[in-house]
Order: structure tokens, then C-alpha cells, then sequence
């Protein structure tokens, strides 16, 4: 009824709102989007994450203009406005911790969110460039926190900016130079810090927020998958509606604000109370001002480079380390044509997938410890055997999504409460 | 293999012997209250009379450290902010850069952030730990950072200490070796203060670099508890509105 209304509601408007929707579809919009877009009704808590992500990157956006109106980029003068900011600007110790856990919270959403479409098969057709560019967001994202990293130029930012640009020299041929170019100088410097502040303040947010509205338009096309993998759009009722859809408003907006203030819950909880939370989202390293002569020990990247950076340094050879560490980021990308199951969800597919899908969750798991501890001894043993671990997930998923003996999926969405 | 496996081995058992030996000092943890006014109060006086000859604060106000730790600013001017400065100024020592360069070898670190780089435990382990070394400049070494350009400039208070070292056998590399370790310390001159006093001497100080490391932490704290207990309300709401919304979805 309300979607009837709120159609035939246009053509009886009056006054400014007719005014308006002559000029701009916001009410065509309103139905489109929310009352009559239909989203399968047996979303669990994995659902959250997609709408929690959306949230943290309006408050990063947010922070970070309030952050901009008081930092100072410049290799004598950023480490000191940080401080001023913690110190001397009316809540901007608030703004600070907002916006460098909010750096943490996201990757903590983005990766449950990626965790989900991997259970749920959500990467597959018809949603292959859903997941696309899902995955650029990543990728964009992961640029963004590092270039975000190196602004406070704490000693850590020096040296992470270090580490990491140096990954490009091993680039053959171009590699040496390449780096110089990035870098915009003999070494990391004011003219890097200068050039990462304009990348991380403008043109990453340009581009994440361009990936997020394709992200969305792709989402609206082919429609939410859900925990069963079933297309809805499939099972329509008599009125043509999809018998297991229910209108993303408002069954969905009251349920995504549950998940907001769960997370808004825990999160201030981390921010007011713990905001380094035990050197993991602020490093003890990074309140001493940037110091090429004097190195951190041991320096490791942000907890959620760790797993990238323990492949990294599992392989002797850094060429072939920084190969393995794009090709571990690059995997992703091919799921939807490496998965040759007829099933989405896990719950309908074999012993085949689930294994290795476990083999996958604690190969991630096992690798973020182990890119925070040393590379020595038995950590760097047990590096190389979780890097097989997590590469075999993706190399055999041709092989063992067509063994895998799927279950009969059922005609309609099941609910497990 | 089995190479491997004894080389990791002896690299799980390294630490744990280090701690076992000397857990006397290692242990020590600064057990300090940010909110406590007093105990800031007294570490504010601890450091303008002992620490603020060659540190710097220098991102901490005067007139901030005032009105954080309730000193009024008729004490404060009388008491603590150095002659010449106002209470506006940030809180800076007399020295200069080549002087502390040229007495100690280097430059005396600002401690505006000392105790958010490396945790307050360090602090109290490196305050309490002074000891004497004739082979040393400065007479004294220090077991939290060993060789440290500052000198035992809490002696006065503290005493002066010497290091009582046992020999344990441990293996190094396969082969069994004598190592002298720490045991303890023995006075070798009283200071002014008895061992508890000194202990909460030190604290206190601790306590007040704390403080300077992060002023605005317990607003902060007191502030979170706020936001929580609405974000629990708000939730709360939230929740009965959902059950109430989805009461017809089957």
C-alpha cells in the first residue's frame, strides 16, 4: 500500500513538492531506492557490514574535514599540529581517535563484509562486477589508510612510508626510478608527505566515493544475494514482487540502525576508553616525530597489512615477496570465474568448499599474528605453510567446487535465528 | 629439521630465562591514577624540581597544566612556572640543545609524549633503577636503559645503589655458559627517602608525564561513559522498534 501511495502520490502533489519533482526525481528516487526496492527478507548479522561500511566512510569523511581545517602537512610542522590538535583544539583529541580508529573500524567492517560474500557465494554471477567493484573499494581503501598513516609523521609513518614505497623497486627495470618519482625525492621526505596528503585528502576520496556509487548501482541491478543464495527475483508473488522480498524501507533502515548502534556502541567503547587498543590501532612508535637515523623495532605495518606483509617476508626472495603479496591482494578479484560450483551458499555446498574455506579464514587469521611478530625462527616456518594454505584456497578452486558434493537448495529462503 | 626445531626452541626459551632472572625489576609496573589531582599535583612539583632543569614539556601549557590539576594561577606562578615565563608558555627547560649536547653527548628528550611512546612501566622501571658503574662518565648505568646519557639525578632522594650479580649457567648456542646476571641492589649510601617513599615519589611523577602525554584522557574517560550508556539507550530503541516493525515478516 505505501509504495502505491507514494507512486500515485506524485502525480496529486502540489505546491512545492510538485515543484520539485518536476525538476528532480527525489520522490521517483525514494521509491526506487528504498520503498520499492525489495531485499530478500532472511538477512543475518552478516548483512550489517555493507551499510556499517557506508557509515564509517561518512564519518571518516567527516573527521577528516574537521582534521584538515587544523593539520599543518610539512616535514617541521605536521607531528607538532597533531599534537596541537590532541592538545590544544576544542575536541579534536575526539576527532583525532574518530578518525584514526575509525581507520581500523573500517577494515574490521570491510573485512566481515568480504567474509560474507565469500560464505554466501555473493561474488557470483549475476553479481561478478558487484563484487569488482567491491573489490577497488578495497584496494582504494588500502591505499587510503596507508597514505592516511604516513601523515602524522610519527616515526613508524616514516618508516612504513619506507618500507612500503620501497616494494615498487623491485619492479624490474622501472623499479628504482619508479620509486624515486612516487617518493618525489632521494629518500622519503616533506615532498612525499606533501604529495600523500593531496592524494589522501582529494583524490582517494574522489575515486572511493565514485567505486561506492557504482558499488551501489551494481547492488541495485542485480539485487541483495542472502544467506541461502537464492534469486528472489526468481520466486515472485502474484503482485509481481518477489515472494521472499520484503521493501528495503522500512524493514531494512530500522534494522541497519540496530547494527549501527551495536557498532557505534563498541566502537566509542575502543575510542573513549582504549583508543590504542594495546598498540594495535595506535602505535606506541608513532608518538616519536619521524627519524630516518633511528629506526623502530621491529617495524611492522598496520594490523590489517599484516597478512600481506607476512607473505612478504615468508619468501627469501623480496621479488618474488612482492609479487606473492599483490598476486594474495589480486586472488580475490578472480573469484567469481575460479568458482565453478552451481551453489552460492555454503550452507548448500559440500565438505570440499567448507574445508578450504576454513583453510582460508585461519591462514588470514594465522598470517595477521604472524606479520606482527618477527620473521625468525618458526614464525617464518609457519608464514610459508599458512601463505600455501591461503594461495590453495584460491589456485584448487576450479577443482574442488566442481567435486564438491552440493546439497538441493531449497525454492524459498530458510531462516536460522 | 631438527635444526629448526632447536633454533626455535632456544628462541621461545630466550625471553622466558631473561625474565626469570631479573624478575625483580622487570615486574615493577607504575600502578598509577591519572585522576588522582594529588598524586598529578605532587608529580607536577617532582617534575619542575628535578626534571624541568633539562626537559622540556613542549606541548603542554602552564596555564593547561593549572587548570587541569586545580592549581590556581597566584600558586603556579609562585611555585612552579620558571622566572621569565608566563603561564601561557608552553613548559620549557633552560637548557640549551649544544649545552645538553655538549654535558651529556645529546640532546635531553622532550618528555611531552615519553610516556605514550614507551608506557609508564618503562618510566618507573628506568627511574627506579639507577645504579653505580665506576666504568661509566657519569658514574651510574641504568637496568631498563642500559648505558643512559642522564645521570642518576635522583640520588639525593633515592641513594645511591649498587648492582649484586649471580652467576647462572645457561646454554648459549648449544654450549653451556656462565652468565653473570642481576640479582639485586644493596645501598650503598641512604638518600633522603625511604624505599617507599621513593617508590611513590616516583610515581607520582609518572603519574603527572602521563598526563602530559594525553591531557585531555580523563575528559575523555569521563566523556565515554556518557556516549556509552546513551549508544546502550539508543540501541535499546532501536531494537524494540525493529521487533516491532518486523513483527509481520514471516
Amino acid at each position: 500500500m505505501a509504495s502505491k501511495d507514494a507512486v500515485s502520490g506524485v502525480a496529486q502533489q502540489a505546491g512545492f513538492r510538485a515543484w520539485l519533482n518536476k525538476r528532480l526525481p527525489v520522490d521517483k528516487f525514494v521509491s526506487e531506492q528504498l520503498l520499492e526496492y525489495y531485499a530478500p527478507k532472511n538477512f543475518n548479522i552478516w548483512y550489517f557490514f555493507g551499510s556499517l561500511a557506508l557509515l564509517v566512510l561518512v564519518m571518516q569523511l567527516v573527521s577528516g574535514i574537521f582534521l584538515t581545517m587544523f593539520y599543518k602537512v610539512g616535514d617541521t610542522t605536521a607531528f607538532d599540529s597533531v599534537e596541537f590538535i590532541m592538545r590544544e583544539v576544542r575536541f579534536g583529541w575526539l576527532l583525532r581517535y574518530l578518525h584514526t580508529i575509525g581507520a581500523s573500524a573500517f577494515f574490521i567492517v570491510i573485512y566481515l563484509h568480504m567474509y560474507r560474500a565469500l560464505m554466501y557465494g555473493s561474488y557470483k554471477a549475476p553479481r561478478e562486477l558487484l563484487w569488482l567493484f567491491g573489490m577497488f573499494i578495497y584496494l582504494a581503501l588500502m591505499a587510503e589508510a596507508f597514505l592516511g598513516y604516513v601523515l602524522p609523521w610519527g616515526n613508524m609513518s616514516y618508516w612504513a612510508a619506507q618500507v612500503i614505497i620501497n616494494l615498487f623497486s623491485t619492479i624490474p627495470a622501472i623499479g628504482p626510478g619508479l620509486v624515486e618519482w612516487i617518493r618525489g625525492d632521494y629518500g622519503v621526505a616533506d615532498a612525499t608527505l606533501n604529495r600523500f596528503f593531496s592524494l589522501h585528502v582529494v583524490a582517494i576520496p574522489l575515486l572511493l566515493l565514485l567505486l561506492v556509487v557504482l558499488h551501489l548501482v551494481a547492488l541495485r541491478q542485480a539485487g541483495s544475494n542472502n544467506p541461502d543464495g537464492i534469486e528472489i527475483k526468481e520466486n515472485p508473488g502474484p503482485d509481481g514482487k518477489p515472494i521472499d522480498g520484503i521493501p528495503f524501507h522500512p524493514y531494512y533502515t530500522v534494522k541497519d540502525v540496530v547494527g549501527v548502534g551495536f557498532f557505534l556502541t563498541l566502537f566509542a567503547v575502543v575510542v573513549f576508553f582504549v583508543p590504542t587498543f594495546g598498540n594495535l590501532f595506535m602505535e606506541e612508535a608513532n608518538f616519536e616525530p619521524a627519524n630516518p637515523l633511528s629506526t623502530p623495532d621491529p617495524i611492522a605495518p598496520s594490523w590489517y597489512f599484516t597478512p600481506y606483509y607476512a607473505i612478504l617476508r615468508a619468501v627469501p626472495n623480496q621479488r618474488v615477496g612482492a609479487l606473492l603479496l599483490l598476486l594474495a591482494v589480486l586472488a580475490f578479484f578472480f573469484l567469481p570465474w575460479l568458482d565453478r560450483s552451481p551453489v552460492k551458499s555454503v550452507r548448500y555446498r559440500g565438505w570440499w568448499f567448507r574445508g578450504f574455506l576454513a583453510l582460508l579464514t585461519v591462514s588470514f587469521c594465522a598470517l595477521m599474528y604472524l606479520g606482527l611478530k618477527p620473521a625468525t625462527g618458526l614464525y617464518v616456518v609457519a608464514a610459508r605453510v599458512f601463505t600455501v594454505g591461503y594461495f590453495s584456497f584460491f589456485v584448487l578452486m576450479p577443482w574442488y567446487t566442481r567435486w564438491d558434493r552440493v546439497k538441493q537448495v531449497p525454492k524459498r529462503v530458510t531462516f536460522h535465528d | 629439521m631438527i635444526k629448526i626445531f632447536v633454533l626455535a626452541l632456544s628462541l621461545f626459551c630466550a625471553p622466558l630465562l631473561r625474565a626469570g632472572e631479573s624478575a625483580n625489576w622487570q615486574d615493577l609496573h607504575a600502578g598509577n591514577e591519572v585522576g588522582n589531582i594529588s598524586s598529578l599535583q605532587r608529580g607536577a612539583r617532582n617534575f619542575s624540581n628535578y626534571c624541568l632543569g633539562c626537559h622540556s614539556l613542549k606541548y603542554l601549557r602552564w596555564s593547561r597544566l593549572g587548570a587541569d590539576l586545580k592549581i590556581p594561577t597566584p600558586l603556579l606562578i609562585a611555585n612552579l612556572i620558571p622566572a621569565g615565563a608566563k603561564p601561557a608558555d608552553y613548559i620549557q627547560s633552560s637548557l640549551r640543545a649544544e649545552d645538553g649536547v655538549a654535558w651529556f653527548g645529546k640532546e635531553p628528550p622532550d618528555l611531552s609524549l615519553m610516556a605514550r611512546a614507551r608506557g609508564v612501566d618503562y618510566l618507573y622501571r628506568f627511574l627506579e633503577t639507577f645504579y653505580v658503574d665506576p666504568t661509566r662518565a657519569t658514574r651510574t648505568n641504568n637496568l631498563a636503559l642500559e648505558n643512559p646519557a642522564m645521570p642518576a639525578v635522583l640520588s639525593e632522594l633515592e641513594g645511591v645503589k649498587a648492582a649484586v650479580y649471580r652467576n647462572v649457567d645457561v646454554v648459549v648456542d648449544g654450549k653451556p655458559t656462565v652468565q653473570k646476571v642481576f640479582d639485586h641492589f644493596t645501598s650503598v649510601a641512604p638518600g633522603q627517602l625511604n624505599q617507599a617513599q621513593y617508590d611513590a615519589f616516583v610515581r607520582d611523577t609518572v603519574n603527572f608525564l602521563d598526563y602530559a602525554g594525553e591531557p585531555a584522557q580523563v575528559e575523555r574517560r569521563n566523556l565515554g561513559v556518557w556516549v556509552v550508556l546513551f549508544l546502550l539507550v539508543f540501541t535499546g530503541i532501536a531494537w524494540l522498534m525493529k521487533k516491532e516493525y518486523w513483527k509481520d515478516v514471516h
